[in-house]
């Protein structure tokens, strides 16, 4: 691809926002990044990435951190930095990819071959679609969808100035239990075409 | 006074909250609060404007023991300690004015060739030189300069570096306890009370001196296994960094031992030459920037004066709970619940005083605990001497139970982190609790053997 194309995507737990992003990155062949990138920060500092993967889009716990001139205690912390400015860093260079969370939408504001989008999806079919995922009970499913979207909104809400799921702070948000993941990343792929002419 | 007593304690809480709460900067948190408390508290409450020019103290500066003291000592000072800050200041344009000459960088990598670059004389060395310059200078300096080579020293030897850096962060801390200028709840308890160098070093020098002999021995039995290196092929080709490369300006590096010397040389004997810690601030100071060159303005925009609005702030606060008496009913309250007992008073002030450290900003807790161990003192069979080495041990000692116990174990984690090495609580506590265990233990037999 000749032009810079960076799709971030944001996504509740259970809407299929990942398998989305697969299929965008598929589409367009692009390299898709979620936790392995902290595989490759890892492999980049020659130290092990599973340590990293721990602190993986983990909020950070107000009572058990503190900050001394710009450095912070928690892991989790550093953890996200580094890879948001892995992220500030390949857009600067100019590569082209898809990213699964991390903050991206608000790390590459600004980058004017971002295309941004959140997943959302009915509660019911997110429960459905982790129940079958998981093999586990409605209930287990529900207390699973809550539990992981309360923490990716308190990490994501840490660092960003805007509300994680805001619409205002994405270009496209859309509702994936409505048309189904195929038809969402087929409608998703029309969405980034048009705008890629544009570019 | 009760109205004021609880608008003065309420604000402190809100304060110490706001600090843990980390979204606010913390010295916006003080000043605010300080400001809260001359109007709410000396304004509104006791409508008391003495009370208010009393914490501000601006006529310290004007004051000839600010600047020289013959030796008199004792005074017990009140309100915002000019001398701190200035103290503080002076040390933060020195330090500056050393990193820009690669100073430290140099330093621990003539160690580490010193030693060959083996693993464990590494670890061993870099102990000691952590606390040794953390008795000089500030601890957050040391460790980010000392962790920094930590890692550079582990990527090349191929070991974990964290159980190293662990270790450094604690004898930082434990080599700021041994001096007055080491730790900044010691500058605060040395000025506040009128101590010299010589008196923190013959104090609490010495049971930092056998806790660091105590600790250096357990750090190696916890942490020997860890640090085997995996890469004998750099060992072997001698494909060391070269410390002369570290070093940015050799003219610059040069006046830095100058200075640096100098400084240590006007603490060590200040007592005798009765410059107070203020001159030499402002000595140091002024030797710094005018031998600094075009360097003055770099030197002078490093200088953190987030941490000195902090300490102003601090003291503010901590006036509003002095002048309206709060402290002593805390004192009261310490009193009665030891019976009166010094073996008791002494378990409570140093055990307390590091349980709480260990959570909170050591630096609030000493400025607040000072005019308490004063009111303490008047207890039959203890003086307030052997609280105040009571107390610096505790604040001190405590902070690095945890990660955010002190300002050095934040940094010298999150260097870690960046490179690659996250420090988990489990993994910062699981060998430094004991440490601190251990010490904290050293000195209470000390203080029941030698003080009581």
């Amino acid at each position: 691809m000749e032009k810079q194309l960076i799709i971030s995507v944001g996504r509740e737990f259970g809407s299929g926002g990942h398998v989305i992003a697969e299929a965008l990155a598929k589409h367009y062949s692009l390299p898709l990044y979620d936790y392995n990138l902290l595989h490759e920060i890892a492999a980049h500092k020659n130290v092990d990435g599973n340590e990293l993967l721990k602190y993986d889009e983990v909020p950070r716990n107000i009572f058990l951190h503190r900050n001394v001139k710009g450095h912070s205690n928690s892991p989790a912390v550093q953890i996200a930095e580094m890879q948001f400015d892995y992220l500030r860093k390949m857009a600067e260079s100019g590569a082209s990819f898809v990213v699964v969370g991390r903050c991206a939408e608000e790390i590459l504001k600004g980058n004017p071959n971002l295309i941004s989008i959140f997943v959302l999806g009915d509660p019911e079919v997110k429960i459905q679609r982790i129940m079958e995922l998981h093999n586990i009970t409605k209930e287990a499913a529900a207390q699973m969808i809550r539990y992981k979207d309360r923490k990716r909104k308190t990490y994501h809400n840490f660092y960003c100035s805007v509300k994680w799921g805001d619409s205002r702070n994405y270009d496209i948000c859309i509702n994936s239990s409505r048309l189904g993941l195929e038809e969402t990343a087929h409608e998703l792929i029309d969405y980034i075409n048009k705008r890629i002419a544009m570019m | 006074m009760v109205l004021a007593q609880i608008t003065a304690a309420t604000i402190f809480v809100v304060m110490l909250m706001l600090i843990v709460w980390d979204k606010i900067e913390r010295h916006y948190v003080t000043i605010g609060c300080g400001v809260l408390t001359l109007a709410l508290v000396f304004g509104l409450c006791m409508k008391d404007a003495s009370a208010i020019v009393h914490t501000l103290n601006l006529h310290s500066f004007v004051s000839p023991s600010f600047w020289y003291s013959a030796g008199e000592g004792g005074e017990v000072a009140s309100g915002i300690n000019w001398e701190t800050i200035v103290f503080i200041a002076g040390m933060m344009i020195m330090v500056e004015g050393m990193a820009l000459s690669g100073f430290f960088r140099w330093l621990c990598m003539q160690i580490a060739k010193m030693v060959r670059y083996k693993t464990i004389p590494i670890f061993i060395t870099f102990m000691i030189i952590s606390a040794v310059l953390s008795m000089f200078i500030d601890s957050i300096t040391v460790i980010l300069f000392l962790a920094a080579v930590t890692v550079e020293l582990a990527q090349l030897l191929k070991f974990n570096p964290i159980p190293m850096i662990l270790a450094e962060i604690f004898c930082a801390n434990l080599g700021g306890s041994a001096t007055m200028c080491g730790d900044p709840p010691n500058i605060i308890i040395g000025t506040s009370l009128g101590y010299s160098f010589t008196d923190f070093l013959t104090n609490t020098g010495v049971m930092a001196g056998i806790s660091l002999i105590v600790v250096i021995v357990y750090f190696y039995f916890c942490f020997r296994k860890q640090l085997v290196s995996k890469n004998t092929s750099a060992a072997e080709s001698g494909n060391y960094p070269d410390p002369k490369t570290a070093i940015i300006s050799k003219k610059r590096f040069i006046l830095s031992w100058v200075i640096f010397l100098l400084a240590v040389v006007l603490l060590v004997t200040h007592a005798s030459t009765g410059l107070t810690v203020s001159s030499i601030g402002i000595i140091i100071t002024v030797i710094t920037l005018l031998t600094a060159g075009k360097e003055i303005l770099t030197i002078l925009k490093k200088v953190d004066y987030k941490t000195l609005l902090f300490f102003i702030g601090l003291f503010m606060v901590v006036g509003g709970l002095e002048e309206t008496g709060v402290l002593e009913v805390v004192a009261n309250y310490i009193g009665i619940i030891s019976g009166g007992n010094a073996f008791i008073m002494v378990a409570i002030i140093l055990w307390g005083s590091a349980i709480a450290s260990a959570f909170v900003d050591n630096i609030p807790f000493a400025a607040t605990m000072i005019p308490v161990i004063n009111a303490l003192s008047g207890t039959p069979g203890i003086d307030i001497d052997t609280l105040a080495w009571t107390l610096s041990m505790g604040t001190d000692i405590g902070g690095s139970a945890t990660p955010i116990g002190a300002s050095a174990n934040v940094v010298g984690t999150s260097v870690a982190a960046k490179e690659g090495y996250p420090v988990s609580w489990g993994r910062y506590c699981k060998p430094l609790v004991p440490a601190t265990i251990l010490v904290l233990a050293i000195s209470t037999a000390y203080i029941f053997l030698v003080y009581l």
